[in-house]
């Protein structure tokens, strides 16, 4: 399809207006990340709505923080996102692909290929090295080879980790460790970086440099969701949403 | 004519382009099969990120990236690993120990009968019981050696007998001196030429005696090694005589060294045809043979029918134990045992394996979670443990195939053996471990890839 073919064809416009999509280079990019009407209920007696109905797009180059206090279902919205569980009902659009019925495996391709993650308890092995636990993610995202190696350093570079490439994690401090998991998050230039209160074990000097990286990230162009229980980290967002009892509200300033 | 000229003139610049397209064939394909290496890194480079976007590729997760994880999981804690292989090390050794051992220790049992047990074969009368003793009741004839010698597996074959010479004296000088203690007179044994051969002796000086002087009864005789020092003869070149009673031999020959009837070496040895015109001799005591190995059993069926076709069963032949039979029945007793053992060992190593491997599944689910979140599959996560634990099983039968041979190595050389070991058996016994690793590691495998990388996430790592 060339420009000329678009120029000739006036229909992309009003879709592209009701659907609030942005588009990118002339042709019309679906939002990251969208909701329809999704519900997970987990069994029990009662029965507990995690997630009731919710609708949410999340369009590229986007910063949002859920926010919510514990119980709340955060962590499930952020597994959902994160592909690592179905919703009950509704469905989750990811780059405009629907999620909610596709096989296992490619639900793990998508993951490796187009999610980072970065948790709050960091998950990174302790018996590797800083350079090997960022190498982990090119392993199942499909970076080539010869391209694993300097991708590394390149991202531990941005998180200014260079100096501490063969330093094991268990000998790195909290805001250390945290940067090296941002590393490993972002080295297969993911779509979106899902943050599970990352800085929920940091002291407040080190929450605020991993803070500064995620805006530079942002900066960058990448979407990021940033899901935290603490005021302070929703407001470096661009656009905050709070989930209440399951609920999702758009918190205005 | 004008008209077909041309034509034939064409006919060649038809061919012309058929010939140079063959010519050219090879150096047009040279080059195609070097493009795809040129522009090998933009493909790949394309590839790549389409592949990335996709989250399918090629380099996603290939076997060089599974067994470069597998093995930081093997490596990751050394003490456990050893424990780890300790059973499948001593499953897998004892195995190699026993299967050596019974190969060594009939390899040592074949040795003893091939060096003379394995090819030499007795031929004797029958004998029946009677009320004054044993008598034989069968006969060796006189041909026995032409006839033994006819059966295929007999490489030489001779007949033997003792001779009475009714109280004959035997001297080497016929001087009657009454002043000489009397020495016990040396046996007359009489024999075939060939059963020389047939016991495998050997010629001290001179000669055996052959069918000639057997046909013509020469008076010609050998003597055993000591017989003849006690005679007080030692060269045969000046072509002294003994006598028996007043009658003088030649001696011809003095022979040592025999593997059997060593009475030999003690004994004037006469032609049977000899004996038979001076004393009489009314028949031969017994045949020797020497067998090709492993001709035993076939010899000792056709040998009585061979020497006496009317009624074999007057033929008594002793022919060396099968070989094989020897050896299948040592390793029988020895492997039932030991490979029982071993068996023990490899399950106990095989339960160890699915033992620790599944604690470690149980350890690493954080880290099985966070794979999942980086984007491993479950076939991704259960090929890496199944892997882990192949090349844990691997390795326990590397080393207790090694320390095996070692074992039936240091046995061999404390009992002066020569050690005897089949490589497919040392080769097959490590990947036994392998296989153990294998079939240990599957329900590990299945466990963690059915861990839920929530949960595991969950639980911090």
């Amino acid at each position: 399809m060339s420009v000329v073919d678009l120029l000739g064809d006036p229909v992309p416009g009003d879709h592209t207006e009701e659907a609030g999509d942005i588009r990118v280079g002339g042709t019309v990019a679906p939002p990251v990340i969208e909701l329809r009407a999704l519900t997970r209920t987990f069994a029990g007696t009662p029965p507990v709505l995690a997630v009731r109905g919710a609708d949410l797009r999340i369009a590229a180059g986007e910063y949002v923080s859920v926010i919510g206090p514990s119980g709340s279902g955060k962590s499930t919205l952020l597994h959902i996102l994160g592909l690592l569980d179905r919703p009950t009902s509704g469905d989750y659009l990811f780059d405009g692909v629907p999620t909610g019925a596709a096989s296992d495996a490619d639900r793990a391709a998508l993951r490796g290929g187009r999610i980072g993650f970065v948790f709050q308890a960091f998950h990174l092995l302790p018996h590797r090295t800083v350079l090997d636990n960022v190498l982990l993610a090119t392993l199942y995202s499909g970076v080539p080879r010869p391209e694993r190696r300097p991708r590394a350093l390149a991202a531990l570079d941005r998180v200014g980790l260079s100096h501490r490439l063969d330093f094991l994690p268990i000998v790195l401090s909290g805001g250390e460790r945290q940067r090296v998991a941002i590393a490993r998050a972002v080295i297969s230039s993911p779509h979106v970086l899902l943050a599970d209160e990352p800085t929920g074990n940091l002291d407040a000097a080190t929450s605020g440099g991993v803070l500064d990286l995620f805006d530079e990230l942002h900066r960058d162009g990448l979407t990021l969701v940033v899901i935290t229980h603490d005021a302070g980290v929703s407001a470096r967002a661009q656009r905050r949403i709070r989930i209440d009892d399951g609920t999702l509200t758009e918190v205005t300033r | 004519m004008s008209r077909l000229e041309p034509a034939r003139v064409r006919r060649p610049r038809l061919r012309l382009p058929h010939l140079r397209l063959r010519l050219r064939l090879p150096s047009v394909r040279l080059p195609r099969l070097r493009l795809p290496h040129l522009p090998r890194p933009g493909r790949l480079r394309r590839r790549g990120s389409d592949a990335a976007a996709l989250g399918s590729a090629r380099d996603r997760f290939g076997l060089r990236d599974l067994i470069a994880e597998a093995a930081y999981g093997v490596g990751a804690r050394p003490g456990r690993l050893v424990l780890t292989i300790i059973g499948t090390v001593l499953g897998v050794g004892s195995l190699v120990v026993t299967v050596g051992l019974a190969q060594t220790a009939a390899g040592q049992i074949a040795h003893q009968f091939d060096a003379v047990a394995a090819t030499q074969v007795v031929v004797e009368p029958a004998t029946a019981r009677t009320q004054g003793g044993s008598r034989a009741i069968g006969s060796i004839p006189w041909d026995v050696a032409d006839r033994l010698e006819r059966i295929a597996g007999v490489e030489a074959a001779g007949g033997i007998a003792a001779v009475d010479v009714a109280g004959a004296e035997i001297t080497a000088v016929p001087v009657n001196d009454p002043s000489a203690a009397p020495l016990a007179a040396p046996k007359v044994l009489a024999t075939t030429p060939g059963l020389l051969d047939a016991v495998r002796g050997t010629i001290v000086t001179g000669r055996y005696f052959d069918s000639g002087h057997d046909e013509r009864a020469d008076r010609v005789v050998v003597l055993g090694a000591r017989a003849a020092t006690r005679l007080g003869v030692n060269r045969v070149d000046r072509q002294p005589s003994i006598f028996i009673g007043e009658r003088p031999y030649t001696v011809i020959g003095i022979i040592d060294g025999v593997a059997r009837r060593t009475d030999l070496l003690d004994a004037v040895i006469l032609p049977v045809g000899t004996a038979r015109v001076d004393f009489a001799l009314a028949g031969l005591d017994q045949a020797q043979a020497t067998i090709a190995v492993g001709a035993g059993p076939v010899v000792a069926d056709q040998a009585p029918l061979a020497l006496d076709p009317n009624s074999p069963e007057n033929i008594e032949v002793q022919v060396p134990p099968d070989a094989s039979a020897v050896r299948t029945s040592v390793q029988a007793d020895i492997n039932a045992i030991f490979l029982a053992l071993g068996a023990v060992a490899l399950l106990v190593g095989g339960l160890g394996i699915a033992n620790v491997t599944l604690l470690s599944v149980r350890e690493r689910t954080g880290e099985i979670g966070l794979r999942r979140a980086l984007g491993a599959s479950k076939a991704d996560i259960g090929r890496q443990f199944l892997v882990e634990s192949v090349v844990i099983g691997l390795l326990g039968g590397l080393i207790g195939s090694a320390t095996g041979v070692a074992a039936v190595i240091l046995v061999s050389l404390a009992q002066g053996w020569t050690p005897i070991l089949d490589t497919v058996v040392v080769l097959g016994a490590a990947l036994l471990g392998g296989v153990i690793g294998l079939g240990a590691g599957t329900y590990p495998a299945l466990k963690a890839a059915g861990v839920e990388p929530i949960t595991a996430l969950r639980g911090g790592a």
